[in-house]
């Protein structure tokens, strides 16, 4: 304790002293910080460790038996095919729900309606498997069939139908409500960063609402909805049990969005194989679990780097 | 564009020219019509067997397109679009409400089942079939969820101190960036982290409790450093140098001043970030396994939680199929209301221990 110190020689008294306390506290608030930094590193020594093995394994030991990449590419491309789904569906959506909030809902609704918003934050991923897997695919159904009927020249929805509702596109759709939430509160975020200023001059001029909101709270906002948008696939890449319960997965690359036969993802596949898996087969799991923090980490990076490019030039904070 | 400089309209009633944005639909023209168009839908959706589903996409489309054309047709193309937009706009606010109600009907509808005195106070120790509980899973996750609480709580506190009254140039803006970025870390990657950890410590096959907090705890101390950062920033500066200007020393300051000034936003923060995790399912499958019966020891072995008790449950039901299936909705449901009940707890926190200094 600083109070009980014994008295200590004079210095300069320019200088302030450094206290003991201060010195301790400092040091170990610069400690967390450093070893926060610590741990992300360590987040990636420890899987590049751990998978090494499966790295460097033949080929032919690696489940699947025709080596790393063929075993982790199709799960990529499972992984991108289910989060692009999920991001085409629900950007538009939240960006018009953001709008909503803060520029149409009543004044005094709008926090009440944001929290609502929200609240499909709150919910646990698993849950949104459950209500996947037993609500959502048999109400597909239907839809699938008649899809398949319709719009079968498309390759997308070329079939056979699933009749369990199982398919690729009921996976993005449950990931896309999953990241509805974060992508429509960043957009919130900065649609009510608009300057009053320009929407009330816009309102003066004799602009309609949606006049002021293209001309000035859109290009206001666009690098928001783009950064919300990407941490939202940041989010949606990295989206396991939803996945791994909803999505019938049986490997291959396909572009079929409502079959029974997709490719599953790396998260999902991660979390079905690995209880049961041992020796060379955890490697190669925790391989492609090394791919998945690659991929994430550079699109949470450059997702970062847009959004804090527009604080840094917005006038606005 | 002599209109413009013109007097007021008044005196000209009958001018021609832009006046035509002054003819205006009735006021509630525009919900009328909308609401017709949704019981249009509804009769289309009958003659074809009726169909929710089908109602409201034919309602909301036919009413989309009234809307629109009426106003095009009294009030003009700009006019027009407004409204197309604002239908658009309410019409995605009620989408994203349509799955969050859904949901929650479906988890109450199938979880009441099992929502009883045993599921609350039994383990699943030689159960085959009906009864059981998911006493050992609900332990499990509290003393979880709790270490990786005591865990995350001082470096992320510790951090977010740093970040605002310490740290300056590179290393703050490293640590500020990469904390953005651990945010976005996969749930599984955490797992599989902490499993990597361990098992370079400890050899292969190696399954404890602890695992899973160290997971937990690299999802949560992001956003509890994000939150507690946010809420030390608004502390009034004036604060801080009133207490330097009593000769206080800084670690003093930020304990005795900042602290319980902030104190309000600091629960809200940490009980909402503990509310992030407590759900968390697939860091606790690859670190913590299921057992059926009680492990209250984190360093000893496999612990039932939660989630993982709902996966499996539902994944690999026995011969009593619908059993575990009643038992995997009930504990979805319980873990939904213990996310809601600490999403309530935080926002108590903000509104009962609000600072008491005026800002």
């Amino acid at each position: 304790m600083t109070t009980s110190a014994p008295p200590r020689p004079p210095q300069s008294p320019d200088r302030p002293k450094r206290r003991r306390g201060d010195r301790i506290f400092a040091g170990s608030a610069t400690g967390a910080g450093i070893f926060i930094l610590v741990v992300l590193a360590g987040v990636a020594v420890f899987l590049v460790a751990e998978s090494w093995p499966a790295v460097v394994a033949p080929a032919e030991d690696v489940s699947g038996g025709e080596g790393l990449t063929s075993y982790i590419t199709p799960l990529i491309f499972g992984t991108l095919l289910a989060s692009v789904i999920a991001l085409v569906i629900a950007t538009p959506l939240a960006v018009a729900i953001a709008l909503f909030i803060t520029n149409y809902a009543p004044r005094r609704l709008a926090a009440g309606l944001g929290y609502v918003i929200d609240l499909l934050a709150a919910i646990p991923s698993i849950v949104y498997g459950f209500w996947g897997i037993f609500a959502l695919a048999p109400a597909l159904v239907p839809f699938y069939a008649w899809a398949e009927r319709n719009l079968g020249f498309i390759p997308l929805f070329a079939g056979p139908a699933s009749a369990t509702g199982r398919t690729m596109l009921t996976a993005g759709i449950v990931l896309a409500v999953m990241i509805l939430p974060i992508i429509s509160a960043i957009s919130r975020e900065v649609f009510s960063q608009a300057p009053a200023l320009h929407r009330e001059a816009a309102l003066a001029l004799g602009a309609t609402r949606w006049e002021m909101i293209r001309m000035a709270v859109l290009p206001y906002g666009k690098s928001g909805i783009i950064g919300g948008a990407m941490l939202g696939l940041g989010r949606a890449l990295g989206e396991t049990l939803a996945i791994a319960l909803v999505l019938s997965a049986s490997g291959g690359i396909t572009f079929n969005l409502i079959s029974n036969s997709n490719p599953s993802t790396i998260a999902a596949n991660i979390a079905l194989q690995f209880p049961e898996s041992t020796g060379l087969q955890v490697n190669t799991l925790i391989a492609s679990g090394l791919a998945l923090f690659v991929i994430t980490l550079a699109v949470n990076m450059l997702a970062r780097w847009v959004v804090t490019r527009r604080a840094d030039f917005s006038g606005a904070n | 564009m002599s209109q413009t400089v013109s007097p007021p309209r008044t005196d000209h009633p009958d001018l021609p020219g832009p006046v035509r944005t002054r003819r205006r639909l009735p006021r509630y023209a525009a919900t009328g019509l909308y609401l017709a168009g949704l019981l249009l839908g509804a009769v289309l959706s009958a003659l074809s067997g009726f169909n929710p589903a089908l109602t409201v996409i034919y309602g909301v489309a036919i009413g989309t397109v009234a809307v629109y054309a009426a106003s095009r047709a009294v009030e003009g193309t700009r006019k027009a679009t407004d409204r197309l937009v604002t239908c658009i706009v309410v019409t995605a606010f009620g989408i994203a409400v349509v799955p969050l109600v859904w949901l929650s009907y479906t988890v109450l509808d199938r979880g009441l089942t099992r929502l009883d005195g045993t599921f609350f106070s039994n383990s699943m120790v030689g159960v085959v079939g009906e009864g059981g509980g998911a006493y050992h899973a609900i332990m499990g996750t509290l003393i979880i969820t709790a270490l990786a609480a005591v865990i995350s709580v001082p470096i992320g506190l510790l951090t977010a101190i740093y970040l605002v009254e310490y740290g300056s140039g590179r290393l703050k803006r490293a640590i500020t960036f990469f904390v953005d970025v651990m945010t976005g870390i996969p749930s599984i990657v955490a797992g599989l982290f902490a499993f990597a950890l361990f098992t370079l410590l400890f050899g292969n096959d190696v399954r404890l409790g602890v695992m899973g907090a160290v997971a937990l705890s690299v999802l949560m101390i992001p956003v509890v450093v994000r939150s507690s950062e946010e809420v030390l920033k608004l502390v009034p500066n004036e604060l801080r140098e009133a207490s330097y200007a009593l000769g206080v020393p800084k670690w003093r300051t930020v304990v005795k001043v900042v602290l319980p000034t902030a104190i309000a936003g600091l629960g809200t923060g940490v009980t909402l970030s503990i509310a992030r995790v407590v759900g968390e399912t697939a860091p606790l499958l690859v670190t913590v396994g299921l057992i059926t019966s009680t492990n209250l020891n984190p360093f000893d072995g496999r612990m039932a939680t939660l989630p993982v008790f709902a996966y499996y449950q539902l994944t690999q039901p026995g011969t009593a199929t619908q059993a575990f299936l009643d038992r995997a909705w009930t504990a979805a449901l319980v873990l939904i209301i213990l996310v809601m009940a600490l999403n309530v707890v935080a926002r108590l926190i903000s509104r009962f221990f609000a600072p008491q200094t005026g800002r």
